[in-house]
C-alpha cells in the first residue's frame, strides 16, 4: 500500500491472516483476512476494543499463540522471512535478533526470582556475547532507557522496582539487540498517566536513536494517535479501516471508526452540550460467521447489500482503505441517540449537601504511619459533580471511603450531611444517612455478587435501603431497572451472563435504590470499552438530571472527568493541591501538578501537549517530603521556600484555590508561554 | 518462631487433656475392673493423679522441660530411653523413604508438566493419583505379597538381625519404606507438576521464550526456579505426614519406631508413654515446618528482601 | 485449560439464558470427562454393594465352612476362604458398607463444621481468627492418624467414635481451605456494597460469601471423602474402628495379614484391592470435580 518502493524488505508484511481458537472440538475464528505492512522505521498502530483480536494478532506474529490457537491461513513475513517456513532454530534466532515484544503488566513479564541484571544480560548472551561483556552491555541498555542508577538496578529483583521502572527494564530488554520490529501490546495500560507519558516519550526517543519499526497495539486512541504514523482499526477480527493516523482520526471512513470516535468526549466536550453518541448493540460473539459485513447489525447505514456481501478493503486513495461498501458516506452515519438534552437541568438550591472539614486518615503499617489523606476540606452541593483526580496513591479512593464510612477518619476530622453530624463508620450512621451516600465501583465483576440474580441484587438494596416489601418492591424494581435501560428479561439472569456495560447498569441501579443524595463513582467506566463508556456516562448524567443527585467522580481519564464535572479537586499525596470550577482548574493559571497531569494526556486531537514531565516516582506517603509535598517532582519549583514551607491552599479567585508558593500572576505568565495548548478544556 | 512455641504449648495442653482427663481413673484403667478400690486409690496417689488438674499439668510440663518424660504404666520405667530409641529408628526409616521418594517425585512431576496433555503426562498423572490415594497398609499388602511372598526378594521383617551391616539394615528397610513414601510421592509429584505447568504459562516464561533463549535454558533458569520453590516447602511440611504413615508401616513390618511405640501405648492404655510419643511427633512436625518456612524465605527474594513500595 | 486468552475473552454480549444454565454447563462438562466416568462407575458399584452387599454375595458374610479353612481361590470360592472358613468374596462385597457409611458421615460433618469455621475466621479476622487459627495449627501439627489414635485410645474404639473423630479432625483442615477462599472473597467490592446497605455479619457470611465459596467447599468435600476412606480404613486396620466379626476390609486385612507368610495371600489381597479401587475411584471423581470447578 505504500507508494514508494523500498529496497530493504518491509519490517513486517502480514497477508490474509486467519486465526482460530479450538473450543470444545470446533474452530472459532478469531481473526479473519487481516493484511497490513510496516515499512522500515515506520510505526503502525493497531487499535480496537476488547475482543477485536488485536492481542491475538500480536501473539501470532511471534508464533506464541495459546495451545488451542492456530494460524489457519495467510502469511506473516518479518524482515523478509516467512514465519511458517522457519525451523525451530531459525525461529529462535528471529526472536533473539529481529523481533521483540513488550506487553501489558511488566510485573508479570519479569521473572520474580532472577535479578534484573541477569535477565537483561541474558538477551546479549543469546546473541552470542560472553558473560562479562553481556553484563556490561546490560548496564548500558538500562542506562539507555534513562534508568538513573543502572548498576544498582542490575542487582535488584523485579518486585523492588515500581511499575514504570519495570516497564523500562522490559523495554531495555526488547530493544537491546536493536530489532527490526518491536511489538508493543498495551505497554502502558495500567500505568498512571504521568508514568505512561514518560514511557511513551522514552519509546519515541529510542525510536529516533535506533531505526526500529513499531507495531503499537492499544485500545487507547490517544496513545495511538501520539505514537503512530499509520493505524489499522480492528473490529471483530477484521481490519475495517487503515490509513495515516491523523487522517483516520480526523476523517474516518468506516462507520465503526466514526461511531467509536463519537463516543469519546473530545475537544473539551461538556455534558451540557448534549448526549454523547454511542454504538448500539454488541460485538458479535466469537465464531459467528456472517455472509455480509461484520458491523452490519450495529451500523446506522446498513443496506441489503451489507448483509449479503462481505465488503473487501476498498482502497480509497492516499494509502487508505475502508472495509465498507459505502465508505464515501461513512461520515454521514446517523447518530444512534439524539444529541439534544430533553429539558434544561433543574436549578438546584445553593445549600450545602455534604461538608468535610480537616479530613484525614492515617494507616499504620508495621510501626510506621502512612498519611493517606490529611487536612482535606470539601463541600458538595446537591446535584453537582465534583471530579477527583490524581495519580494512584494520591488518596482519591481513601477520600471516597471516608465519606462512605467504610474507613474511619482520624481524630479531628468532621463530616456533616445536610448540616447534621455524619459519623465515621456506616454502623454509627442513621439509615437515612447510609442510604444517602452510595457508590458505583470500578469493576462490576467484583461489585456484584456473582451468585445472585439481578433481581436479588437490586431487590435486596430496595428492601434494605428503601424499606420496600411485596408489590411495592416489585413495582419499584421494574421502574428502577427501566430507568437504567436494562431490559426486564435480564432480571432473572446472573452477572456472568451480562456484558460489562450491562453489569455496570445493574450496579448503578443498586446505588440508586435508596434515592441517594450523593453517589461516589470510583472509576465507573475504566473497565469498559469506549463505546460502552459513552452509554454509561450518558446514563449517569441522565440520572443526575432526573434525581438531582450529586456525584463524587473519580477517574484517571481527564477527558471524562472534564466532561462530567462541575468542579474538580486535584489530590497529591493525600493533600488537596487545587480545587475549583472545572473550567478554571483545566486551564491556566493552575497548579504545576495539574499542569503536569494535563500535559501527560496523549491527545487525540493533534497539537502536541506541553512537554511538562514529572521526574521520578510519587514519594512514599509514609515519608512525605518536607515543605510543599510536590517539590521533589515540581517542574516549576522556585527555591528553598518550596522545601521548607508548606504553601497554604489559597483562594486565588472566588471558588478556586491553589496550594502553591508561586503567585497567581506568575503562574499565568509561565503557563501562557507559546507552543502550548491544553489538550482538554476550551 | 514465637508462633511455633505458642502452638506447641496449646498442643501440650491438648495432649495432656486427652491423655489425663478423658480416660477417667488411671489406677482403675491399669489395675482393671476387678481390683480393690483401695489399691486403685493407692496407685492413683503414687501416680499423682489425685492432685488438682492444674498441679498435674504443671508437674507434667516442668518434668518434660527438664527432660523427664515420666514413667511408663506398662514397663514401670522412665519413658525417655524408649522414645529416643524409637525416634532414632524411625528417622532411619524415614530417611530411606525420603531419599527414595523426593528426587523421583520431582522428576516425574516436571516430566509430566513439560509434556502436558501427552500420554506421558497422563500416565504419570494416573500413577501419581493412585499413589496419593492408596492407604499405606493397602500398598503395603500389595508390595508384601508381590516382593515378599510371590517373588520372595525382600524381607517382610523390617528389623534386621543384630549386628547387621548398614547395607543389610537398608535392605530390610526397603519394603516398609515404599508404602510409607508412596502417598508423599503422589503428593509431591502433583505439586511439582502443577507448579511447573503454572510457570510454563506465566508471562515471564513468554518473555524468556521471546528473547530467543533455547528451551533448555528457559526451563532451567526461568521455569524450574519458580516452580520448584513451593514444592520444596511442601516437601518439608510433609515430614509430618510421613510420621502418620509410620504408625501403620512400623506396625505392619514389625519395626520398633515412634509410630509403633505410640500404637502400642494406645492399645495398652499406657497414657504417659502415649502423651510423650504424641508430643514428640508434634515437636518433630513443628521443627520441620519451621525449617520449611526458613528455607522458603531464604529461597524467595520477595520475602528475603523487602519491596520498593 | 483456558479456551481463549484472557485479553480476547468474548464480551459476553447479550446472552439470553436461564439462571441454571451455568450449572448445567458444569454438569455436562463433568459427564464428558473420562476421569469422572471411570471414577463414577467404580464408586457407584461400591455404593450398590454397600446397600445390598449382605444379600447378594454367594455366601453370607458370617457363614463359616470349617471344612475349607484357608482355601485358595477356586470356582466355589472365587476369592478363597479365610482362617475361619468364611468366603472372602462375600465378605469383600459386604465390607463396603461400614467404610462408606463412616467416611460419608464423617466427611459431611467435617465439611459443615469446616465451612462454618472457615467463614467465621475468614470474615471476622482479628483476635477470633488468631485464637482459632493457633488452636487449629496445634491440632494439625499432629498427623491425622496420631490424633485419631490419641482420641480413640481415650474414648474406646467404636464406629461412632471413629466417625466423629475423623469429622472433627477434618473440620479444621476444610476450614483452612474455606478461610483462604473467604479472605480472597471478602476483599471484593460486593462485600463492601453489602456493608454499605447495612447488612450484618451473619447475612454477609452466609448469604453473600457462602454461595461464592461453594466451589472450593465441593472440591474439599470430594477430596476429603477419598481421604476419609483412607483414614477410616487405616484406623480399622489398626483395630480402632468397628469390631469383629462385622465384615470390614481394613479389619479383615489386619486379622489375616500375619497369615501371608504361610502363603494365604488371598485373604488380604482382595480386601486390599477393594479399598484400592474405591479410593482411586473417589479420587478420580474428585480430580474431575476439581478440574471443572477450579477455573
Amino acid at each position: 500500500m505504500s507508494a514508494e518502493a523500498v529496497p530493504a524488505p518491509d519490517a513486517l508484511d502480514v497477508r490474509d491472516l486467519d486465526i482460530a481458537y479450538r473450543v470444545r472440538g470446533s474452530d472459532r475464528s478469531a481473526v479473519r483476512g487481516v493484511s497490513f505492512r510496516i515499512g522500515r522505521g515506520e510505526s503502525f498502530g493497531l487499535v480496537g476494543e476488547s475482543g477485536c483480536g488485536k492481542s491475538t494478532v500480536a501473539l501470532a506474529l511471534v508464533d506464541y499463540l495459546p495451545r488451542n490457537g492456530r494460524v489457519t491461513g495467510g502469511s506473516v513475513v518479518i524482515d523478509g522471512r516467512d514465519l511458517r517456513s522457519l525451523s525451530k532454530g531459525e525461529l529462535r534466532r528471529l526472536r533473539s535478533r529481529t523481533v521483540s515484544m513488550v506487553y501489558q503488566d511488566p510485573s508479570r513479564a519479569l521473572n520474580p526470582s532472577l535479578r534484573i541484571g541477569r535477565q537483561v544480560a541474558e538477551v546479549f548472551e543469546v546473541a552470542g556475547l560472553a558473560r562479562a561483556e553481556a553484563v556490561d552491555r546490560a548496564e548500558q541498555a538500562l542506562a539507555r532507557v534513562r534508568i538513573s542508577d543502572p548498576g544498582g538496578v542490575m542487582g535488584r529483583y523485579p518486585h523492588q522496582l515500581s511499575g514504570g521502572m519495570q516497564q523500562r527494564v522490559v523495554i531495555a530488554m526488547a530493544l537491546a539487540v536493536e530489532p527490526a520490529l518491536l511489538i508493543l501490546d498495551e505497554p502502558t495500560t495500567g500505568l498512571d498517566a504521568t508514568v505512561e507519558a514518560e514511557v511513551l516519550d522514552l519509546v519515541a526517543a529510542l525510536r529516533e536513536e535506533i531505526s526500529t519499526s513499531l507495531l503499537f497495539i492499544s485500545h487507547n486512541l490517544g496513545v495511538i494517535a501520539k505514537m503512530c504514523d499509520r493505524v489499522g482499526v480492528l473490529y471483530a477480527g477484521e481490519l475495517v479501516e487503515e490509513g495515516r493516523a491523523r487522517e483516520v482520526f480526523d476523517d474516518p471512513r468506516h462507520p465503526y471508526t466514526v461511531g467509536l470516535l463519537r463516543c469519546i468526549p473530545r475537544r473539551g466536550r461538556l455534558k451540557d452540550a448534549g448526549w454523547l453518541d454511542t454504538i448500539p448493540g454488541f460485538l458479535p460473539s466469537p465464531g459467528t460467521q456472517s455472509a455480509g459485513c461484520v458491523f452490519a447489525d450495529r451500523c446506522g447505514l446498513v443496506e441489503d447489500r451489507c448483509l449479503a456481501e462481505h465488503p473487501p478493503l476498498y482502497p480509497i486513495g492516499g494509502g487508505r482503505g475502508s472495509r465498507c461498501h459505502f465508505h464515501e458516506r461513512a461520515a454521514s452515519l446517523p447518530r444512534a441517540i439524539p444529541r439534544d438534552l430533553a429539558e434544561p437541568a433543574p436549578a438546584e438550591p445553593g445549600a450545602t449537601l455534604l461538608e468535610a472539614r480537616n479530613l484525614g486518615k492515617t494507616f499504620s503499617f508495621g510501626g510506621s504511619d502512612v498519611h493517606a489523606l490529611s487536612g482535606v476540606d470539601l463541600e458538595l452541593r446537591p446535584g453537582e459533580t465534583l471530579g477527583l483526580v490524581g495519580e494512584s496513591g494520591s488518596g482519591k479512593t481513601t477520600l471516597a471511603r471516608l465519606l462512605l464510612g467504610i474507613v474511619e477518619p482520624d481524630e479531628g476530622s468532621a463530616m456533616e450531611l445536610d448540616g447534621e453530624l455524619l459519623a465515621g463508620t456506616t454502623q454509627r450512621r442513621s439509615t437515612d444517612q447510609v442510604k444517602s451516600i452510595q457508590i458505583v465501583f470500578q469493576n462490576p465483576d467484583s461489585a456484584l455478587n456473582r451468585r445472585h440474580s439481578v433481581r436479588r441484587l437490586i431487590g435486596r438494596s430496595l428492601s434494605k435501603l428503601a424499606g420496600l416489601r411485596g408489590q411495592a418492591l416489585r413495582d419499584r424494581l421494574l421502574e428502577l431497572t427501566r430507568s437504567v435501560r436494562l431490559a426486564d428479561r435480564y432480571l432473572e439472569v446472573r452477572p456472568v451472563q451480562l456484558s460489562g456495560g450491562l453489569k455496570q447498569r445493574v450496579a448503578i441501579a443498586r446505588a440508586f435504590a435508596g434515592n441517594p443524595r450523593l453517589v461516589v463513582c470510583d472509576e465507573p467506566t475504566s473497565a469498559l470499552d469506549v463505546s460502552v463508556q459513552a452509554a454509561i456516562l450518558n446514563l449517569l448524567y441522565e440520572l443526575q438530571r432526573k434525581e438531582g443527585v450529586a456525584y463524587l467522580f473519580i477517574s484517571h481519564d481527564l477527558g471524562v472527568v472534564r466532561y462530567l464535572s462541575d468542579r474538580i479537586c486535584v489530590l497529591y499525596l493525600g493533600r488537596v493541591m487545587e480545587l475549583g470550577p472545572a473550567a478554571s482548574v483545566f486551564s491556566p493559571p493552575h497548579h504545576p501538578y495539574t499542569e503536569a497531569l494535563l500535559s501527560a494526556v496523549p491527545s487525540l486531537d493533534g497539537g502536541e501537549s506541553d512537554r511538562i514531565r514529572l521526574d521520578g516516582e510519587i514519594p512514599s506517603p509514609a515519608d512525605p517530603p518536607s515543605g510543599c509535598v510536590f517539590h521533589t517532582r515540581c517542574p516549576r519549583k522556585i527555591g528553598a521556600i518550596c522545601e521548607t514551607t508548606e504553601p497554604p491552599l489559597d483562594e486565588s479567585e472566588p471558588g478556586h484555590a491553589i496550594r502553591c508558593h508561586i503567585p497567581l500572576e506568575e503562574l499565568r505568565r509561565l503557563q501562557a508561554e507559546p507552543t502550548r495548548s491544553v489538550p482538554v478544556g476550551d | 518462631m514465637g508462633l511455633a512455641l505458642i502452638t506447641l504449648w496449646i498442643l501440650s495442653v491438648i495432649v495432656f487433656l486427652a491423655g489425663q482427663l478423658l480416660p477417667g481413673d488411671p489406677g482403675r484403667a491399669i489395675l482393671g475392673p476387678l481390683a480393690e478400690q483401695r489399691a486403685v486409690t493407692t496407685l492413683d496417689h503414687q501416680l499423682g493423679v489425685d492432685k488438682p488438674l492444674i498441679t498435674q499439668y504443671w508437674n507434667w510440663l516442668t518434668g518434660i522441660l527438664h527432660g523427664d518424660l515420666g514413667t511408663s504404666y506398662t514397663y514401670q520405667q522412665p519413658i525417655r530411653p524408649f522414645i529416643t530409641t524409637a525416634l532414632w529408628n524411625s528417622l532411619k526409616l524415614a530417611a530411606v523413604a525420603f531419599l527414595m521418594c523426593v528426587p523421583l517425585a520431582i522428576l516425574a512431576g516436571v516430566l509430566a508438566a513439560l509434556n502436558v496433555g501427552s500420554w506421558k503426562d497422563r500416565s504419570i498423572s494416573v500413577v501419581g493419583l493412585s499413589a496419593l490415594a492408596l492407604p499405606e497398609f493397602v500398598s503395603g499388602v500389595f508390595l508384601a505379597i508381590i516382593f515378599g511372598i510371590w517373588l520372595n526378594v525382600l524381607p517382610l521383617d523390617a528389623t534386621p538381625p543384630p549386628g547387621a551391616s548398614p547395607a543389610t539394615v537398608v535392605y530390610h528397610l526397603i519394603l516398609p519404606a515404599i508404602p510409607l513414601t508412596l502417598v508423599l510421592f503422589g503428593y509431591i509429584m502433583r505439586m511439582a507438576r502443577a507448579g511447573t505447568v503454572a510457570a510454563l504459562e506465566a508471562d515471564y516464561t513468554r518473555t524468556a521464550v521471546l528473547k530467543g533463549l533455547p528451551r533448555s535454558t528457559v526451563v532451567r533458569r526461568h521455569v524450574l526456579r519458580n516452580s520448584l520453590l513451593p514444592t520444596i516447602t511442601v516437601v518439608a511440611t510433609q515430614v509430618g505426614y510421613l510420621i502418620g504413615g509410620l504408625v501403620v508401616v512400623e506396625n505392619m513390618f514389625h519395626y520398633q519406631g515412634i509410630g509403633a511405640l505410640v500404637f502400642t501405648a494406645a492399645n495398652s492404655k499406657d497414657f504417659p508413654m502415649l502423651e510423650a510419643g504424641v508430643l514428640t511427633i508434634g515437636v518433630v512436625y513443628l521443627l520441620a515446618t519451621l525449617v520449611a518456612d526458613i528455607s522458603y524465605t531464604l529461597l524467595n527474594p520477595r520475602l528475603r528482601l523487602g519491596g520498593a513500595e | 485449560m483456558n479456551a481463549l486468552p484472557a485479553a480476547e475473552a468474548p464480551a459476553a454480549g447479550a446472552i439470553d439464558a436461564g439462571a441454571g444454565q451455568a450449572r448445567r454447563e458444569l454438569l455436562r462438562e463433568l459427564l464428558h470427562s473420562k476421569t469422572f466416568a471411570v471414577g463414577g462407575v467404580i464408586v457407584a458399584f461400591w455404593c450398590f454393594c454397600a446397600i445390598f452387599g449382605y444379600h447378594i454375595g454367594p455366601y453370607g458374610p458370617f457363614d463359616q465352612d470349617l471344612n475349607s479353612v484357608n482355601a485358595a481361590p477356586s470356582s466355589a470360592h472365587w476369592f478363597g476362604t479365610d482362617q475361619l472358613g468364611r468366603d472372602v468374596f462375600s465378605r469383600v462385597i459386604a465390607g463396603a458398607r461400614t467404610v462408606l457409611v463412616v467416611s460419608l458421615v464423617a466427611t459431611l460433618l467435617g465439611t459443615v463444621l469446616g465451612t462454618i469455621l472457615g467463614l467465621v475466621t475468614g470474615y471476622l479476622r482479628g483476635w477470633v481468627d488468631e485464637t482459632i487459627s493457633r488452636f487449629i495449627d496445634a491440632v494439625l501439627s499432629l498427623p491425622l492418624i496420631v490424633t485419631a489414635i490419641l482420641v480413640i485410645a481415650a474414648l474406646g474404639p467404636s464406629n461412632v467414635t471413629l466417625t466423629i473423630t475423623i469429622g472433627l479432625i477434618f473440620a479444621p483442615l476444610i476450614g483452612r481451605t474455606v478461610r483462604t477462599a473467604v479472605i480472597q472473597e471478602r476483599e471484593l467490592d460486593y462485600v463492601t456494597a453489602a456493608r454499605l446497605r447495612g447488612e450484618n455479619g451473619v447475612y454477609i457470611m452466609f448469604a453473600e460469601l457462602l454461595p461464592n465459596v461453594m466451589a472450593p467447599v465441593m472440591v474439599e468435600f470430594t477430596v476429603r471423602l477419598g481421604y476419609a476412606i483412607f483414614t477410616a480404613a487405616t484406623l480399622s486396620f489398626l483395630n480402632f474402628g468397628i469390631q469383629l466379626p462385622t465384615p470390614d476390609w481394613g479389619l479383615d486385612i489386619s486379622q489375616n495379614f500375619s497369615e501371608i507368610t504361610a502363603g494365604y495371600w488371598w485373604e488380604v489381597l482382595f480386601p486390599a484391592a477393594a479399598i484400592a479401587t474405591l479410593v482411586i475411584g473417589i479420587n478420580l471423581v474428585a480430580d474431575a470435580v476439581e478440574g471443572v470447578l477450579d477455573r
